[in-house]
C-alpha cells in the first residue's frame, strides 16, 4: 500500500494508481452505500475518492501519516459534505501530523505506519464483539451513538463505554511503537 | 493559547468526530479544540486509523470483484496549490481558532454582540444541515455568571478567552468542557478577565430563569 503511494507521488505512476484503484474503489463504494448512497453515485463518490488520492499524492511521503488513513479520511469527508450536505470539520489527518509533529521521522521507522496499521487490525481483530460491533456501526455505518444505542437497545451511556473500551485496547495496542 | 490544556475532548466524542458522525455543532467545537491540542490532534489520527483499517477489511462484494472497472484514464496532472498563506491574525482575531476562522470569515473585530442579559452577550453561527444544532459564542463580563440553561443532548464549550469555573473545576483557555443531557449549570466567568468561549449544543440551548425567558421570547432562542 505504501510503495502504491509513494510511486504514484514520486513517479507520477498511472501503474500504482491503476492497482491502488482495483483494489480500493469496490471497498469505498461499499463504504459510500452503507451511508444510504445509490451505486451508481457510491461508484462515482469512491472514483472521486481516488482521483482526490492521485492529485494530492505528491503532498504524500511515507515518514507522514499512514496512507490509508489519508484514503479513509478524503471518504469520510466526501461523506459528509456530498451524502449528508453537512460542514467538514474534519482535517486530512497528514495535516495535523504535518502542523504538529516534527516532520522528522527516520526512514527507518517508516515501517511503523505499517506496524501501526498491522497493530490496529489485531487489535480490532481480538475485540469482544460487542465492542467490535459498535465501531463498525459508528465507522462504516455512521451512525451516530445515539442512534447505535436505539439500534441495539441499549442506554446511550453503554455505548460509549463500549467505544472508550475498544479505543483504550487499540491504543495501547499502539503503545511501543509510539 | 499557549497555556497546558487540561480538559480535553471524551474519548467517545473524539471518536465520533473521527468517524463523521458527531453533530455539526459539536464538531465545530471539537475541531476548533483540536487545531490547538497536539494531544487531541494525536488521538484522532489513532482513531481515523480505526476507520482506515475497518475501510480497508470491507469485504468486496462479489459482482464488484469480479466486474471488469476500466482502467483508470490518466488524471491530468495538477501540481499541489501552495498551501494558502494564512494572513497575519491580528491580536483582536487571535481567539478566534482558525477552524471558525476559515469557515466563517469572523475574526475577533467583526463579531456584532448581542445583548442576551445584563453582563452577557452572544453571536450565533447560522449553519447549513438541519441537524446541525446550535453553535454561538458567548461573552461573559468578569464575575457574570453564565445563564443558567438545560440542553437537549450535549453541550460542548471550549473557552477561548479568560476563564470559566462550576463545581468541576476550573476552565482555561483550550480548555474544553462537555456537560451531558438535561445537567443544568451555571458557570462563573472569571473575576478579572471575565469569558469568552464557543459553545455549542445538539439542540438549540434553552436559557432559563427570569431574565432568559424574556430573552428568548424578544429574540426566539
Amino acid at each position: 500500500m505504501s510503495d502504491l503511494l509513494l510511486r504514484i507521488a514520486n513517479d507520477r505512476s498511472s501503474e500504482a494508481f491503476n492497482a491502488l484503484f482495483k483494489d480500493y474503489r469496490p471497498r469505498i463504494k461499499a463504504f459510500m452505500m452503507r451511508q444510504g448512497a445509490n451505486p451508481a453515485l457510491a461508484d462515482e463518490l469512491a472514483q472521486e475518492t481516488l482521483l482526490t488520492v492521485w492529485n494530492k499524492a505528491a503532498l504524500y511521503s511515507r515518514d507522514r501519516g499512514s496512507p490509508t488513513n489519508w484514503i479513509f479520511t478524503i471518504a469520510r469527508n466526501l461523506r459528509i459534505d456530498r451524502l449528508r450536505r453537512e460542514t467538514v470539520w474534519q482535517e486530512l489527518t497528514d495535516h495535523h501530523a504535518e502542523t504538529l509533529e516534527a516532520p522528522t521521522v527516520a526512514p527507518d521507522d517508516a515501517m511503523s505506519l505499517t506496524q501501526r496499521q498491522q497493530r490496529v487490525q489485531k487489535a480490532l481483530a481480538t475485540l469482544p464483539d460487542e465492542q467490535r460491533e459498535v465501531l463498525v456501526l459508528a465507522y462504516v455505518d455512521a451512525l451516530p451513538h445515539s442512534e447505535i444505542a436505539r439500534k441495539l437497545s441499549l442506554p446511550l451511556g453503554t455505548v460509549k463505554s463500549r467505544v472508550r473500551l475498544a479505543y483504550q485496547k487499540i491504543r495501547s495496542a499502539l503503545e511501543d511503537l509510539k | 493559547m499557549t497555556a497546558i490544556i487540561q480538559h480535553h475532548v471524551d474519548t467517545a466524542t473524539l471518536m465520533s468526530f473521527s468517524a463523521g458522525t458527531l453533530n455539526g455543532s459539536l464538531a465545530a467545537v471539537v475541531a476548533a479544540h483540536v487545531s490547538t491540542c497536539s494531544h487531541c490532534a494525536r488521538e484522532v489520527a489513532a482513531m481515523d486509523l480505526v476507520g482506515a483499517t475497518l475501510l480497508g477489511g470491507l469485504p468486496v462484494p462479489l459482482q464488484a470483484a469480479g466486474e471488469d472497472h476500466p482502467p483508470m484514464p490518466r488524471p491530468t496532472l495538477v501540481s499541489p496549490a501552495p498551501a494558502a498563506e494564512e494572513t497575519a491574525v491580528s491580536e483582536d482575531s487571535a481567539i478566534i481558532p482558525a477552524p471558525i476562522r476559515k469557515r466563517f470569515g469572523i475574526s475577533g473585530k467583526n463579531i456584532r454582540w448581542q445583548r442576551l442579559a445584563p453582563g452577557v452577550w452572544h453571536y450565533r453561527f447560522s449553519q447549513d444541515g438541519e441537524n446541525a444544532g446550535d453553535l454561538r459564542l458567548l461573552k461573559i463580563a468578569p464575575g457574570y455568571r453564565m445563564l443558567e440553561h438545560g440542553h437537549g443532548g450535549t453541550e460542548l464549550t471550549l473557552v477561548l478567552e479568560g476563564a470559566f469555573s462550576d463545581s468541576t473545576g476550573e476552565y482555561l483557555p483550550g480548555d474544553i468542557q462537555e456537560v451531558a443531557d438535561e445537567i443544568e449549570h451555571s458557570p462563573v466567568a472569571d473575576k478579572v478577565a471575565g469569558c469568552i468561549c464557543l459553545i455549542a449544543s445538539e439542540e438549540r440551548a434553552r436559557f432559563r430563569g427570569v431574565v432568559g425567558k424574556v430573552v428568548q421570547a424578544w429574540t426566539g432562542l
